[in-house]
């Protein structure tokens, strides 16, 4: 499973990262660098084992569906780019 | 007044309480000493004035008989965490100059019991780091020295900053964070103490996520006491975090100097890993040799899996940070670079707010969950991840807890392994099991080697066992008698 320079501009788009053309091949042979010593774990008998996606013992806790902050949009914009009203201001996403 | 950043925090409370000082003379040395230490550029934000009010407001609480557990007792807090109204970046550039409008809820629980802050501290760009070297503020330089040499050496990472801080004397204690040993191999390489305790022991609430399975905060100290101080008022519930869990949380430093006759200590064979310094090998012996002197029954015991944790967490890690770093899109708060369209503003907003390091894991992450790959990459990780935890589930069915070293070498000069990821993840070894397993781990000061840098043992525990942790701690800490500092040349 080599990553080649197609397989880096596609991720680099995925994870919306604009990569500059001189780091695409630099970055390929980094990326297999680490992935071949993840292949390591091809060892590991995991027949039948349960993946682990939390190491606590217990379900999540439910709350009341109930507002519990919030009713503050000076605090939201705070940090805010750019902002107007009470609202962000964000380029166009709809044509 | 210099001598009262010398002090532990247990005897700086204590002169707190006999009036022998104020906090805002505690507050003032620690400040003054702060200013000096530019060259270890531990500090990213210096918060003087805010001390300085917060050390006034102690002094009057104490004079009404309402001083906290912590009262006046001036502290560095890793700039992972958000303090209200005081930057807080993660040590990367697409933070800006983030100023969050709310307090994390472990910085506020070190408020509520009188604790007072000096500054944010130096780390690894979102914590992704074993050197401090990814850092957006420039590393960190360890205060320790090698004998003889002016190298500059690392503080280890991601805790650089909170480790070398403490060990300078540049505040009584810190807050740190552990995803895969940012806490203990910081410690392990500054002579100092740090625990990352159980996953869900410390609120994640106001903490900035890099891995929310495996992330924990937890305290680095000058002494085993007190980084129990500190835990036990930065844990406890908090509903804003739903793997936050609703336990009581003891008080820590009742554990530190408790008998630890008949406990039995196992030692796990895989950490005997090939090229392992003599001298840490020497140093795992010694330790081995005090918790038997101190009562202990040694056990061998496996951890079979053990070499597999590392890789297991590079796909884990990068894929919930691949997940997390997403919400930096340059829209709601941070650096936005603007593009021709908003897809254009996205790529040059992540393309110049993160490093390399912290784009490396990102398309590592995005690599592994993509269509195709999740089964071979993702999904293999989190089984093997299962097969560690159960490694420790077995081995705890034998032993209360484990004696393993912290990190694979003392400090090592900046720019090592600059060139090598794989060469800086292996810094880990050693702590990134814990975190899989959601287990305590802590890192105490053994030992020096050949050229006088510390060294450092790992304790790890059963979930929610920090106490046993606490009682060991105390006795290696006490049977290696560790009296070295850095010398000041700063």
């Amino acid at each position: 499973m080599a990553i080649d320079a197609a397989t880096v501009r596609k991720v680099a788009k995925l994870a919306r990262i604009a990569e500059p053309e001189e780091r695409i091949e630099p970055l390929a042979r980094e990326l297999n660098g680490i992935l071949t010593w993840i292949e390591m774990l091809n060892e590991v008998d995991t027949d039948g084992v349960e993946p682990m996606t939390s190491v606590v013992h217990q379900g999540l806790p439910m709350r009341e569906d109930v507002v519990t902050e919030g009713g503050d949009p000076a605090k939201v914009l705070a940090n805010a780019p750019k902002s107007a009203k009470d609202f962000f201001v964000v380029p166009k996403v709809v044509e | 007044m210099s001598d009262l950043t010398k002090l532990t925090l247990k005897s700086a409370l204590e002169g707190l309480e006999s009036k022998a000082f104020s906090s805002v003379e505690l507050t003032r040395a620690h400040i003054e000493a702060v200013e000096q230490a530019k060259a270890l550029n531990a500090y990213v934000l210096e918060t003087p004035d805010k001390a300085l009010a917060m050390a006034q407001a102690s002094d009057a609480r104490r004079a009404q008989g309402q001083a906290g557990v912590l009262d006046g007792a001036p502290l560095g807090i890793k700039d992972l965490f958000c303090t209200e109204g005081v930057r807080s970046t993660a040590c990367s550039k697409i933070l800006g100059d983030f100023q969050p409008t709310y307090e994390s809820q472990v910085t506020a629980n070190l408020w509520r019991d009188g604790a007072v802050m000096l500054g944010k501290l130096n780390m690894d760009e979102f914590a992704m780091g074993s050197s401090n070297e990814t850092s957006a503020f420039g590393p960190v330089i360890n205060p320790w020295r090698a004998s003889g040499e002016t190298t500059p050496l690392t503080p280890g990472g991601s805790s650089g900053g909170s480790a070398a801080a403490v060990a300078a004397q540049l505040c009584l204690g810190a807050t740190a964070t552990d995803t895969g040993g940012s806490i203990r191999q910081p410690a392990a390489l500054t002579g100092t103490v740090g625990i990352k305790p159980t996953y869900g022991r410390c609120s994640r609430w106001g903490v900035v996520a890099f891995a929310s399975s495996l992330d924990q905060a937890g305290p680095i100290a000058r002494t085993v006491e007190d980084a129990a101080l500190l835990l036990t008022s930065m844990a406890g519930h908090d509903a804003r975090d739903s793997t936050s869990l609703d336990v009581a949380v003891p008080d820590f430093a009742s554990f530190v100097g408790k008998s630890v006759k008949g406990m039995r200590v196992g030692i796990p064979k895989e950490y005997r890993v090939d090229g392992m310094p003599a001298e840490i090998e020497k140093l795992w012996e010694q330790g081995i040799a005090w918790l038997k002197e101190a009562g202990c029954e040694i056990v061998e015991v496996s951890l079979p899996h053990t070499k597999y944790a590392l890789p297991a967490y590079y796909i884990v890690a990068p894929a919930e940070a691949s997940s997390n770093l997403a919400r930096y899109d340059g829209m709601r708060y941070g650096l936005r670079v603007d593009g021709a369209n908003l897809t254009e503003t996205y790529e040059k907003t992540r393309a110049a707010g993160f490093g390399e390091e912290v784009k490396r894991r990102i398309l590592i992450g995005t690599y592994v969950l993509s269509a195709g790959y999740y089964d071979a990459y993702y999904l293999k990780a989190q089984k093997v991840r299962r097969r560690i935890a159960d490694d420790f589930d077995q081995a705890f069915e034998k032993v209360d807890a484990l004696l393993t070293p912290t990190a694979p070498s003392a400090a090592f000069p900046l720019g090592e392994n600059a060139d090598d990821p794989v060469a800086m993840y292996l810094n880990d070894i050693f702590t990134v099991t814990v975190n899989l397993a959601g287990l305590p781990g802590m890192s105490v000061p053994a030992g020096v080697d050949a050229k006088g840098l510390p060294l450092g043992l790992q304790l790890i525990g059963r979930a929610l066992d920090e106490g046993s942790l606490f009682s060991l701690g105390g006795v290696i800490e006490q049977a290696a008698g560790v009296t070295a500092r850095p010398d000041r040349w700063w």
